[in-house]
């Protein structure tokens, strides 16, 4: 049971993963990276059932700091949004050397 | 006597322990007393004494600012402007004359108590006083010592009396100069260091003397900074002197590669270790020669010695002909006991003696600055001490130092008062001739009655014409040559496949010969000085007249020394036949610490009888008069005209005028060629090419190559980063799982 919830929640960290790493659309990246910590969180109820309810524990924590992550993401995303007009990454390359 | 318990840690052993001879640290400490004092009144130089109409209230406090334009060129009438009536006595003028020559009279009659103590007790060995460690590094132990030997004893009753009596002379010469106290600094400064160089106990702190005195050469050549010709010619001095420095280094180092000490003691000791004649101690004996020819003005590095007559004539005497000078010779013989395990360096000190000898012999008899046939007789008479050092006569080449140190004194003092009558003659015509040009001079005597009489004596007494001091030491030193040449050690070496002998017969004749020319510009000198018709003009004449006594009576000093200084080792040939004193005095003296040395190098001499030493004399003699009579005879000083109407010289005369081109010769095929190698190879390339371009440049080059690589990988796009990290941390899970 714990080898098909790992496969399942490893798949699904691969597909966020491979969102990032392969959209350019910020919103898409940001729900990429949401999908990610999703696979994290089941991941530790997979685990929960086998060494007790501590797991548990990490995903309420896990989530209530993505509550907050997701807030400030939103807000930065529609920031550059009204200064660049664009959500595309292709454009937001403010940092190059 | 707390201080004395703190400062020295004695061997409480020697019989010269407990006596005034524990003071020696004295000696030097004060006219290095006498510096500091005389140093902070010359930082004080911008105010002048009261009643000067030209007095600056408030001056900025720079020395250089405030004496630019008023500083005298008494000595070089060539350059100088209205400044000859600008008298501009320092402020602090009275202290200096109090400090300046009194610390050096304390300091002579400390060493007159130290060699009263000396004679006193039985000394076999060195009384060494030992004040710290300076450098004790592995098996390096350098401790600051001084010792006090019958050698160093001789010197420091030379160097202290002698500079005592120029000290004094220099109150009257140098008192209106603006750079007064300065001018006493750092002549108070050289004797500190002249004290250090002959007190050291082992190299290294002679080393410190030796640069010292050649540093405060420099300053004193250059004292009229403000000619550039004056600069320049301290520069000469430093940097020639810098050529013979190195190798007296080098000489110390290889002997401490080598015995692994560097004190007298130890070495005298650990020398014979090197092998007697062997490739090394004749490299190190050389290589301590090259110091003493840049220090002691031999060829080839003789050069800087005339130039350095562009100093104060006081300086000149001092400096330049009776005491710095003269360190190389007491050099070689407190290296006696190196120098006497190699013959062939030995030989090569007096080959180069004697050539020096007759060389600077043969300008002196062309020159027209009175200075200069000084500076050029300097060198020869050195050559003359090099000679005595270099046979193993150790003894005579000393006896010659002392018996120069006090006639040559005096004929430079005894020309500075010549100048100094000039300059008031000319100063009171306003005239711009040259006051050390002896062409514009003729006549003197009557003007300057009492230094005629003292020049003539040491005149006499630098050709050799008993019973004055130059006679018996430079006989000495030619009996000495001559006796060795019979068959010795260094007879029997051989030089460039030379044999010793026919080198030392030839010495001998050079010596001769040498002999000869000096009687004969020396005479020159005086009769064109001090004989024949007047030549100042008549205006001028009437100012000319004798120096204040401070500058008068230490001539007459020195004149009393230049009689009596053969005394001090009088032949005993001569006490045979008239009975002067007791005989060979110094050699006694001396006999502990060159003794040995001596014995070595003239091992296998036969005894001179004395008929051949009387014949010696005689030629010695005969040759002087000789050298007077010719130069009485053949120059007519009545047919000599001023400087300004002389026609140039020409042939053989001109190039003897010119010093032989030496100095041209070595400009351009030392000075020009280095210049010239400094500017396009060292500069151009070297320099702006290799260190700023390739290796400051280059650098600065590389790393913002670097981090223009680096900067390639900074897109700013997140996703290429996203890529980075993942690839990371993929890389990073794969080798940890791997592992």
């Amino acid at each position: 049971m714990l080898a098909e919830s790992l496969a399942l929640t490893a798949a699904l960290f691969i597909i966020g993963v491979m969102g990032v790493l392969i959209h350019r659309n910020v919103i898409i990246i940001f729900m990429c990276v949401e999908l990610m910590l999703t696979a994290v969180n089941l991941t530790f109820v997979a685990f929960s059932r086998q060494y007790g309810p501590a797991g548990q524990v990490f995903v309420i924590f896990v989530m209530t700091v993505s509550a907050a992550e997701a807030a400030v993401g939103l807000a930065i995303i529609i920031a550059i949004y009204r200064h660049r007009q664009t959500v595309n990454l292709k454009d937001i390359n403010l940092l190059r050397g | 006597m707390l201080l004395q318990s703190v400062v020295a840690v004695t061997s409480d052993t020697h019989p010269l322990s407990g006596t005034i001879a524990a003071w020696i640290w004295l000696l030097p400490v004060l006219p290095l007393a006498g510096f500091v004092i005389n140093g902070l009144l010359s930082l004080n130089s911008v105010h002048f004494g009261p009643g000067d109409p030209n007095t600056p209230d408030h001056h900025p406090h720079s020395e250089g600012a405030a004496e630019a334009p008023e500083r005298s060129h008494r000595e070089d009438a060539g350059a100088v402007g209205d400044d000859h009536h600008a008298v501009r006595r320092h402020r602090w003028a009275g202290v200096t004359s109090v400090v300046g020559p009194a610390v050096l009279i304390l300091a002579f009659l400390l060493a007159l108590g130290i060699w009263r103590a000396m004679t006193g007790v039985q000394m076999d060995a060195p009384y060494i006083q030992t004040y710290f460690s300076w450098m004790p590094v592995g098996d390096l132990h350098v401790n600051v010592a001084f010792q006090l030997d019958q050698l160093s004893m001789v010197m420091i009753l030379v160097v202290t009396g002698v500079s005592a009596l120029i000290h004094i002379y220099s109150v009257g010469y140098m008192q209106d100069d603006p750079g007064y106290p300065r001018y006493f600094a750092y002549l108070n400064l050289f004797v500190f260091f002249m004290l250090m160089l002959v007190l050291g106990a082992n190299y290294p702190v002679m080393f410190v003397g030796w640069e010292g005195v050649g540093l405060c050469s420099y300053l004193l050549i250059g004292f009229w900074f403000n000619d550039k010709a004056n600069a320049d010619a301290g520069k000469k001095a430093f940097i020639v002197n810098r050529i013979g420095d190195f190798g007296f280094l080098v000489a110390m180092f290889m002997l401490f590669a080598n015995i692994g000490v560097l004190d007298f003691v130890g070495i005298n000791a650990k020398a014979v270790e090197l092998g007697v004649g062997s490739g090394l101690v004749t490299a190190i004996c050389l290589f301590m020669f090259l110091g003493c020819t840049g220090k002691s003005a031999q060829i080839p590095l003789y050069i800087w010695l005339p130039d350095a007559m562009a100093g104060p004539t006081p300086v000149s005497a001092l400096i330049h002909a009776a005491t710095m000078v003269t360190a190389g010779v007491y050099l070689i013989a407190r290296s006696a006991a190196l120098f006497s395990l190699s013959p062939v360096a030995s030989l090569t000190v007096a080959v180069v003696g004697a050539v020096t000898a007759i060389f600077a012999a043969t300008i002196g008899l062309k020159q027209w600055d009175i200075k200069k046939v000084l500076a050029y007789s300097t060198i020869s008479q050195l050559g003359y001490m090099f000679v005595g050092v270099g046979v193993g006569a150790y003894v005579s080449g000393m006896f010659h130092l002392v018996t120069h140190s006090f006639f040559k004194a005096l004929l430079f003092l005894g020309s500075g008062s010549v100048i100094h009558a000039m300059h008031r003659g000319y100063h009171a015509t306003h005239s711009h001739e040259d006051a050390q040009d002896m062409r514009n001079m003729g006549g003197l005597r009557k003007y300057l009655p009492v230094t005629w009489v003292l020049m003539w004596i040491a005149t006499l007494a630098i050709s050799g014409i008993p019973p004055f001091a130059g006679f018996f030491s430079k006989d000495e030193i030619l009996g000495q040559v001559f006796a060795r040449a019979q068959g010795s050690n260094l007879a029997a070496a051989s030089w460039l496949g030379m044999p010793g002998s026919a080198v030392l017969y030839a010495i001998y004749a050079i010596g001769l010969i040498a002999a000869l020319m000096t009687a004969i510009y020396m005479t020159r000198m005086m009769l064109y000085t001090f004989h024949g018709p007047n030549r100042t003009g008549v205006v001028e004449a009437g100012h000319l007249g004798e120096a204040p006594w401070t500058m008068t009576a230490p001539v007459v000093v020195l004149g009393i020394l230049t009689v009596a200084g053969g005394w001090l080792n009088l032949p005993r040939v001569i006490t045979g036949i008239v009975p002067l004193g007791r005989a060979e005095v110094l050699d006694h003296w001396l006999e502990p610490t060159v003794g040995s040395a001596t014995a070595r190098l003239s091992e296998g001499a036969r005894e001179v009888p004395a008929s051949t030493e009387q014949l010696i004399m005689a030629l010695a003699i005969l040759i002087a008069v000789a050298g007077i009579a010719f130069a009485i005879v053949r120059l007519k000083s009545a047919q000599l005209v001023p400087k300004r109407d002389a026609l140039p010289e020409e042939g053989f005369e001109k190039i003897v005028a010119n010093k032989y081109y030496v100095d041209e010769a070595i400009d351009r095929t030392v000075v020009d060629p280095t210049y010239r190698i400094s500017k396009s190879f060292l500069w151009r390339f070297v320099d702006a090419g290799v260190i700023d371009g390739l290796l400051v440049n280059g650098s600065a080059a590389l790393a913002r190559g670097f981090g223009w690589i680096g900067s390639r990988l900074q897109t700013g796009n997140v996703g290429i980063y996203a890529w980075f990290l993942v690839f990371g941390v993929v890389a990073l899970l794969g080798a940890f799982t791997l592992r």
